[in-house]
Order: C-alpha cells, then structure tokens, then sequence
C-alpha cells in the first residue's frame, strides 16, 4: 500500500526487537468483546486511477459556480483568486506544517500570521486582531462569550440584519450555556430601532454590516446607545471584500469586530473551510480567544516571532480558558493573507469597487425586470429584490435552466412567510453583463 | 509587628495594625518561572481566607493566589501592571500583590512562622 | 503534576562568530522582511480592470481613510511566502514524533481530489438538485466513519475536533434535560487534552478530576467513588494520553450508565485502532474524530481541522444540524430544527460543515479501504512499540509494559544532568527533528510523548534512535552546555517569550513620521 512504508520483512525484524511474537500481543489490552479479527465491512484499498474515478464521478454530478451565471452570496462569496496563492500554500512547508509551538523551526508561519494579524487590524479599523477562528459564524459566538466575560453580563441583543445563521448558532450556545440570546425579527426594511432594547444587563449588541440584506448602515449612533449602558458592539462582516469600499467597523464604535474571510484567498468550497477574522480593542486583548502571534527577539538580538499570551488558551488554563479552540484556520489564514498582499491598498480598494460597479449594474437589470422591486436604497455586493410570487420555486426554476439565480431568504427563514418573495442576490468581479443579461431575461422567464 | 507568616500555598503575609500585605515567596517565583502578568483584584473587594483572589502567569502556566486571610482590599500594586518581573526579582518586597484590611486577626493563627515555611518547603522537594 | 514547562531559560547571548555575511542571509537560509516593510505605493500583484464611472450606492459610508495595505507586484509576493516557507519545518521535511498530534504523510491525491470544480467551486446554498454529488460524498463519509466505529449516528458539522467535543458535550446536556434531569458535573482525568475540560466548562459544567492509577490507566474505583447522580458524563481518551489502552473501559461504560451518566470518548489517538477496534464495542455515548490526525488532512500549520462527531441512538436526536439524509437515491440537507430533527440542539456551525476536508478524508479512506485502514493501526503501533524497545534503555519509560500508538517517557534520565526536557527538545531540534510532545500530559513530570505514525519507514525510526540515543548519552555524560545552547542551526534560536509577553507586539504598526531636519 503506497502511504505504508513497512515492508513485513521490517515488520517481522521489527516485532523481533520488541520481543513478541505477533502484532496482536501489542493489543492484549483490547478487551475479547471489542476485537475485530477481520476488516470492517468496508471495501478494500484502491489505487490512485480508481479513487479519482469514483469521486470525479460525485464531482460532476455538481454545477459548479463558475460553470453557470451565479448570483450567490449570503455569506459565501465567489471571487477570482489569484493563480500564485494556490501554488504557494501547497508548498510542503505550509501544507504539512504543524501548530507554531516550536517557534525556531516555525518562524514562516508565525510571521505570515503576523502579516494577518497587521492585515486584519487595518482592514477592521481595530487594534489587535488574533491568527484566526475556524470561521465567521464561531467568531461571533466566541465575540458574545467574550462580551460576556467582559461585562459581566449574560444577555446578548442580536440585529435582524445579522445572518441567520450566525443567530441560529449563538441561539445554540445560549440554550446549553445558560446565557440569554435576544432575537430582533428579521430586518428587511432596516428601520430596526436596537438602540430602545440595550439595558443594563445587555452584554453586547450584534450587527452585521452589510447586513443580511444587504443593507449599509453608520453604526456610530448604535455604539454610543451600547457604551452609556455599558455594552459591548460587536460587529460582524461576512464579505471581507466590503472593507476595501465601507467604513470600517471600528471607525464607527466597534468593540469586537468578527468576519468571514473566505471571500479573500478561499474558493466556495461547499461551506468549509473558511476563516474567522477577529479584532478587538487593546484593552480586551487578554480575554480574546484563539492564538495570538507576538514579536520578539532571539538570543542573537535578531527579530523573531512567538505564539503568546497562552495562558488564555486551553492548553494551559484549561476549564478556565477564554475558550476551548484549539486549531485555528491555518492554511486558509495563509491564502487570505498571499491574496491580500497580491492586491495591496490599490488592488483591494479596485476590486471593491468593480464589486459594487457589478452590483449596481446587476441592481439596474433586475429593477427593469416587471414585477421585480429592488428592496435596498444601499448595498455594497448584495441587495435583496422582492418577486411577485415566492422565490423558492423561482430558484429552482432558473436552476433548471442552468442559472444560480440567488439564495430564496425563505431557505434561510422558512417560518416567516412573509419573507417568502424575497430573493438575495449578490454579484461580484466574477459577474459579467452576459450573466446578468442572461439572469434578467430568464427571470422575465420564469415569472 | 512585621515578621512575615505563609500560606501552604506559598504567600506571605505583613501584617502591620490591621493591615495584612500580600504576594507570592521566593519559591513560587521560582517555581513559575518568568512572571509576565498579575491580574490583581479591585480595590474594595471582598476576599475570603483560602479562596482565588489574584491570578500570576508566567508564559507558560497561570496559578491562582489564595487569600490568606478574609478581608477586604484597600490597595494593589500598580507597578505590576509595567513590571511584573518585580514578583521575580523581590518577592516579598515590591513584589507584593495587594494590602487588605483583617476581617478576623485569628485567622493568623493558621498560617505558617518562616521556621515552618522553610520546613514546609523543605519537604516538598 | 507537573505545570513547569521548563523554565524559560534567561537569555544570554553568544557571539554569532564567523559566517557573518553582507545580506544577512546565511546561505539558503534567507532572510525576509514583513510585506509592510517592502511597500511601495501604486504596486499591485493583481490586474483588474478600473469601472466606468456610475453612482455610488454605498450610502454615504465609504471608506474615507486608508487602509494601509502595502502594494507588491507578484514577483516580490511569490519570493516573500517562498523564503517564509523555508523557515519552517513540515512532515514533507521530515518525522513528526508529535505524541497526541498523529502527523503523518498527507497525501497529495487528496489535494487534487478537493480542488475538482465540482466540489472546491459549489455554494453551500446552491439548490440541492444542482449538489446532489456533494450531498453524496457528505454522506458517504458518514458511512464510513459510521462503520468504522460501530455507532449508528454522525454528525459532520464541527470545524474541529474542540469543536467536535463541544458539539457532543452539547448532545448529553440536550438528553438529560430532555428527561428532566439536568446535572451538574463532567468527570475529567488528570492527564486529559486541555480541550476536555475547557469543552465542558464551555457547556456551562463543573469539571472534576479523576486520577490515574500507578499503571497510568483511569482509576476505576476512584471514578466510582466519584459517579453520584449529578454526573453528567466521563470524558475517556482511548487509547489514552499516555499511549496506553483503557482495559476496563467496557467497566467504566457499565458504571458510567449505571448511574445514568454517558460515556464521552476524545477520539483524537483512534489511529491506534482504526480497523481493529470499533468504540461502540466499548460501550461509549459519542466521539469525536480529528480527520486532520487520523484520516490524513493537512494540519496547514495549525488548521483547518474537522471533527464530526459518531453518537450513539440514545444521543442522535440531538445531534446537531444540518443533517444529509438519503431517500430513493436523491439526497436532501436537513437545516432546521423542526420535524424529524426537531430534538436536535441546534446549528453550531454556518453552511454545512469542513467539506474541503471531507473530499480529502475520504480519498484517503478509499485509497486505504478497509484492509489499509486496519494495517494503519498495526504499523502505527508497531513503530511506536519499535521506539520504545529501542529506547527504554536510553530514556526513562513512564509506564512498564507495550504501548499503542505512542510512548510516554518521563525525565527520569535527564536526573542531576542539568538537562531539562526542553533544553532535551531543542538539541533535537538542530539534529532535523521537530521534537516530540513535551509536558504533556500532565501526570507524568517533564513528559516526552512519541508518536511516530504508520508513515515512517524503520530507516526513519532507526535514525532518529539513533540521535535520541546519543543525545541521552551526551546528557548524562555532563554537556549540559550543549543543550543550553540549542538550538544553534535554526532560522532563528531560543526567542524570549517572557518579553513577548510582558510587552506583547501584536502587529506592526507604520513608524511616526520623522521630524523635519533641522
């Protein structure tokens, strides 16, 4: 077998130095009841040809993305990465590396992690930034823990505008943690008032920016409602690219910012893996969670880098650590990070900008479409559209016709019928006017 | 009276009027290592004899720090906060951690003289 | 227990001696600035096209300042990520002897099975019916993992295998309110991952240490003395954090349902027993499982990782969502807590889960079979056991007796050296070995765990014993000085994490600007 290097004559030289006769004796402890003495009923090994052969079968049962005009996002986002990104994180000293915990023979990683943490900081408008969660949605749960700890307090406020997602799992963690999650319903219209609901037993308040619907909004008289009762504003972004054209959260009075990276570095991946970007204030750096990358110097005076601040983390606090994360998104923190230094201040602030220029163009074709409105006065990549009849089927139709013509919100909130016209849609540099011609007309199709 | 008395879990104790100043011995700086951050606590709070009152960490460990006696804290030590290598250098001197005012003088009668302390210590090893 | 870690050694520097070049650069050892200290303003590695001009729909919150990004053109990105890739060690380069971390050969097979379009280039939120070969791969792997530990449940979700013990902590709480019986305490051995305990905690549990007895095993009768009815559940690593194997884990699952409690178990060791023992056969509630330890997905210097979760059918109901369900050949995702998955605790993790380390699981699965899979743990044990028996001598076994997949060994040998184990790990650091796990687990002081994996071939092993073996020698034989010193080959040497730590230097800030010359 090709990963096995033991040949059975170093098997039968290597049982010899150890003194026994068989490899099972190196098994005595297994109890009778739990030995399996033949394979499980699973099928047996396969060569390279066959493997790819079964799973290239499973792939192109799939529409890919860039197979079709696809006007996808609610939270996942298709952007073009760049060819040099791919090639470098799959250099074996990247790919295979472990955990930076011996920082003499880790310095690669431990410095492109300061890279992104300098990188996610300046994007953000924050202080201090971490080397990653495992994405956007568990950051913000780890944001409300945080918060938590910080107040000591246990009730978060979160935002209709905040993806459902993201809500469902905070709603999770307080049902079996004990804290409490208040939900605004969802906020289509973006006239929200959270301001009136911040008490003082609030710990934070959730927004996201752009929010779910896509909707802009200046946070500043939100987090000065939060901070005279003594909250934290936590703001999440889950289209990391939005930063190169919109006001940082933290220049609007953010105290926690958490995103989803994926947009940057990351193909779609069906969902995973993906990236958390978390950055907080100075003040709270000691109880955010997840590594954290820290400047020093060696015994030579030379500059170096260091995991540090450890004892937040659970390999030494254990039950008392800021949380229980352990790995962090490696290997898709280095492609943010590659992608990020491919575009630079000039790139990022371009690509933003073709963003919105696709969007708007998309925003235009849709609006001409009869029967079609376009909710947002403003957006960003993404705005949601309402339909003259429930979107669901609408999808599915267009689907047919080899179109990924938006997300229906009723996927996402299948309980609110009121919701169920509703369509997102985000287009991105990706998009071209062919794809938004051939979306228009086929919606004028379908409806 | 300003002979130090011990905690079993290696604090020491100054005990001036009704005033007990705290911090770890020169064993527990020994033991942690590098000491790179105090969190002390606040001014006013109530500390009960035996139960956490501060944490000290070095990089690679975080130990709590007993109250060795109940009382209630009327100062900490701000220099920590920009040297914490003090806790190493001077234990029990600048080094300490916080002063609180005695609740209950008998709960010295507890603690160790330096004579056992030393034994104490002794027998650890 | 020992929490020392070694003591950081104070610094003191040497003379960097000869070989002091121009550059800075010692050979191909190269030396790289950060991507801030290389701008240059109107650089870009990325050509796109500028929009014609149209109205802003931003309402009126762009962004006004800069962001300070550094502008580099791609020659220059390619060089820096290549000269920091060369600072650092991987499994490419070399063993791994990382106890409780399973680092073996990533298969490059998986990379290229994961960046088919048809699974790197799908939306989680595409219709079903144009991702019915994704649903099927989620699924398929669900069998396997199903198969492979005997339990009748899955849940693919959790980013990680902290994740993972998060998720199932969250199904037993789910279960015993379910039968109005909330309690309040998890039983944790001592020489427990870190994750075990802060899981727990994050659970909203109290956590209560149960020792190991002098054979390194959980000690029955004290776990017993501790099951009273506010015992939540046992968190059991099998084979445990000293390479060991439970024996009376079959016992330990009797007590444990015996009083109304489940049986947690921490799957990060099963590549001791892939194939030839399945977790369901001892008895346990749920377990996680690390497809970035022992299903081969890169560890990318510290992630991504995945840790689905198997539970049993007293615990499925609440497994959390979403689900992939199979009817008459279609498959269907399961996202809301209604209907059949109405008891489910609910959704901890956005879309559906770490599907770019599923392709790569279960290419390296297919490619094992089941036949592979089983001689997986033999040769992981074996090695470990070759280790041990070519070393026991030299070091100081923890434990008397075989181990699995990995050997413990405690710093006995290191006694009246001056050598700690760290200084021990650095010195194997300028031999070419990443060293082995130090300090843990906790029950044993200055703890080295080495875990080799079935990857290794003997020449392998049998050069890194015979540096260990010589390495202990010079210990004993009072270089002290040597250790001390190491590592001295590296990029960079011993770096002072007290003043990282003291003044952390989180990020790299722009320098002010200098005053106008006078």
């Amino acid at each position: 077998m090709r990963y096995l290097p033991l040949t059975d004559a170093d098997r039968r030289a290597m049982l010899s130095t150890i003194g026994v006769a068989s490899i099972d004796a190196l098994f005595a402890d297994v109890p009778k009841a739990a030995w399996l003495d033949r394979p499980v009923d699973l099928p047996p090994h396969q060569g390279e040809l066959e493997v790819e052969r079964t799973l290239g079968r499973m792939a192109a049962k799939n529409l890919p993305a860039g197979s079709a005009p696809f006007f996808i996002g609610a939270g996942a986002y298709r952007h073009h990465v760049p060819a040099a990104v791919d090639h470098l994180i799959q250099r074996g000293e990247f790919l295979t590396s472990y955990t930076p915990y011996q920082p003499e023979i880790a310095q690669g990683t431990l410095q492109y992690l300061f890279e992104f943490q300098t990188q996610v900081a300046l994007l953000t408008g924050m202080d201090v930034a971490n080397a990653s969660m495992y994405d956007g949605s568990t950051a913000c749960t780890e944001a409300v823990l945080m918060a938590n700890r910080v107040t000591q307090r246990s009730r978060a406020l979160l935002s209709g505008g905040l993806h459902p997602h993201y809500r469902d799992i905070v709603a999770t963690h307080a049902r079996l943690a004990g804290f409490t999650a208040d939900m605004a319903p969802p906020d289509v219209a973006g006239d929200e008032d959270l301001s009136a609901l911040i008490d003082e037993r609030t710990s934070c308040v959730v927004v996201q920016n752009p929010g779910f619907f896509g909707r802009l909004c200046d946070l500043r008289a939100l987090a000065e409602a939060a901070h005279k009762k003594g909250a934290l504003l936590v703001v999440a972004v889950t289209e990391a690219v939005s930063l190169g054209a919109v006001q940082p959260p933290g220049a609007m009075g953010a105290d926690i910012v958490v995103a989803e990276g994926q947009s940057i570095g990351n193909a779609l991946n069906f969902g995973g893996p993906y990236v958390g970007l978390f950055a907080t204030r100075d003040r709270f750096v000691r109880q955010m969670p997840g590594r954290l990358v820290g400047e020093t110097v060696d015994v030579d005076g030379k500059r170096g880098w260091v995991l540090t601040l450890s004892t937040r983390e659970q390999h030494i606090r254990r039950e008392k650590a800021t949380s229980n994360i352990c790995t962090n998104a490696g290997l898709c923190a280095l492609a943010f990070t590659i992608h990020l230094s491919l575009l630079g201040e000039d790139g990022l602030r371009r690509l933003a900008r073709l963003n919105h220029a696709r969007a708007v163009e998309l925003a235009d074709a849709l609006a001409a479409v009869p029967g079609v409105t376009v909710l947002n006065d403003s957006f960003f990549n993404e705005f949601t559209v309402r339909l003259p009849v429930p979107a669901a089927p609408v999808v599915e139709a267009l689907a047919a016709r080899f179109i990924l013509g938006g997300v229906p919100v009723s996927r996402l909130y299948p309980d609110a019928p009121t919701l169920a016209d509703l369509l997102l849609v985000a287009a991105t540099e990706t998009t071209t006017t062919e794809d938004i011609d051939r979306f228009a007309r086929a919606l004028r199709e379908v409806l | 009276m300003s002979e130090l008395k011990f905690s079993k879990d290696h604090e020491w104790v100054r005990v001036d009027g009704d005033v007990a100043t705290v911090g770890i011995t020169d064993y527990a700086q020994t033991q942690l290592g590098d000491v790179v951050y105090v969190e002390l606590p606040a001014v006013g709070k109530q500390v009960e004899q035996d139960k956490e009152a501060a944490i000290v960490e070095s990089v690679k460990a975080a130990s709590e720090v007993y109250a060795p006696l109940s009382g209630e804290v009327i100062a900490i030590n701000n220099e920590l906060a920009d040297a914490p290598g003090i806790v190493n250098e001077a234990p029990t001197e600048d080094g300490w951690f916080f002063k609180l005012r005695i609740k209950d003088a008998k709960q010295l009668d507890s603690l160790m003289d330096e004579a056992a302390y030393t034994a104490y210590v002794e027998g650890l090893a | 227990m020992d929490r020392s870690q070694g003591r950081v050694t104070r610094l003191a520097p040497e003379s960097a001696g000869d070989g002091q070049t121009v550059s800075g650069h010692r050979g191909l050892m190269l030396e790289e600035k950060l991507i801030f200290e290389q701008d240059e303003p109107g650089r870009c590695g990325v050509d796109l096209p500028e929009p014609a001009a149209f109205a802003s729909r931003l309402g009126g919150l762009e962004r006004k300042q800069a962001i300070g990004l550094p502008g580099l053109s791609e020659p220059q990105v390619v060089r820096h990520y290549t000269r920091l890739s060369q600072h650092n060690y991987g499994i490419d380069s070399g063993l791994f002897p990382l106890g409780s971390c399973t680092m073996k050969h990533n298969p490059r097979l998986n990379e290229r099975m994961a960046r088919l379009p048809g699974f790197g280039d799908i939306h989680p939120l595409q219709p079903p019916s144009t991702v019915q070969g994704a649903l099927e791969l989620i699924h398929t792997l669900a069998h396997w993992l199903k198969r492979l530990t005997g339990m009748p449940a899955v849940a693919l979700s959790p980013a990680a295998g902290a994740h993972g013990e998060l998720a199932g902590i969250m199904t037993i709480r789910a279960a015993l309110e379910a039968r109005g019986d909330a309690r309040r305490k998890i039983l944790v051995p001592e020489s427990a991952h870190g994750t075990n305990p802060a899981s727990a905690a994050a659970c909203g549990y109290a956590v209560e240490s149960i020792p190991a007895n002098a054979r390194g095993r959980v000690d029955l009768a004290a776990l017993e003395a501790k099951l009273d009815h506010d015992v939540a559940a046992i968190m059991i690593t099998n084979p445990n954090t000293c390479g060991l194997f439970e024996p009376e884990m079959i016992e330990i699952a009797a007590a444990i349902h015996a009083a109304g409690a489940f049986l947690y178990c921490d799957g990060a060791n099963f590549n001791a027993i892939v194939g030839r023992v399945r977790p369901a056969d001892l008895g346990i509630d749920v377990m996680h499982i690390n497809l970035h330890k022992t299903f081969s997905t890169p560890h990318g210097g510290g992630g991504p990782g995945s840790g689905p979760i198997v539970l049993s059918a007293a615990l499925a109901p609440y497994a959390p969502l979403p689900k992939v369900i199979e009817e008459g050949g279609r498959f269907r995702l399961v996202e809301q807590r209604a209907g059949e998955a109405a008891e489910s605790v609910g959704r901890l993790k956005a879309f559906h889960g770490q599907m770019g380390m599923f392709v790569r699981a279960l290419s390296y699965m297919m490619s094992h079979g089941a036949d592979g899979l089983r001689q997986v743990a033999s040769d992981a044990v074996l090695n470990a056991n070759y280790l041990l028996a070519s070393l026991k001598d030299a070091l100081s076994p923890a434990f008397d007796g075989p181990c699995m997949h990995e050997a413990l060994f405690d710093d006995g040998f290191l006694k009246d050296t001056g050598v700690s184990t760290l200084d021990f790990a650095k010195a194997l650091i300028d031999e070419g070995f990443h060293p082995m796990t130090m300090y843990f687990p906790l029950v044993v002081h200055g703890a080295l765990l080495i875990e080799p994996t079935e990857t290794e071939s003997r020449q392998s092993l049998d050069q890194f014993i015979t540096v260990v073996r010589a390495l202990a020698q010079r210990a004993q034989a009072g270089d002290a000085a040597h250790f001390h010193a190491a590592p001295r080959l590296t990029p960079r040497r011993r770096l002072d994490e007290t003043a990282a730590a003291r003044k952390p230097v989180l990020r790299w800030r722009a320098p002010a600007p200098l005053k106008a010359a006078e």
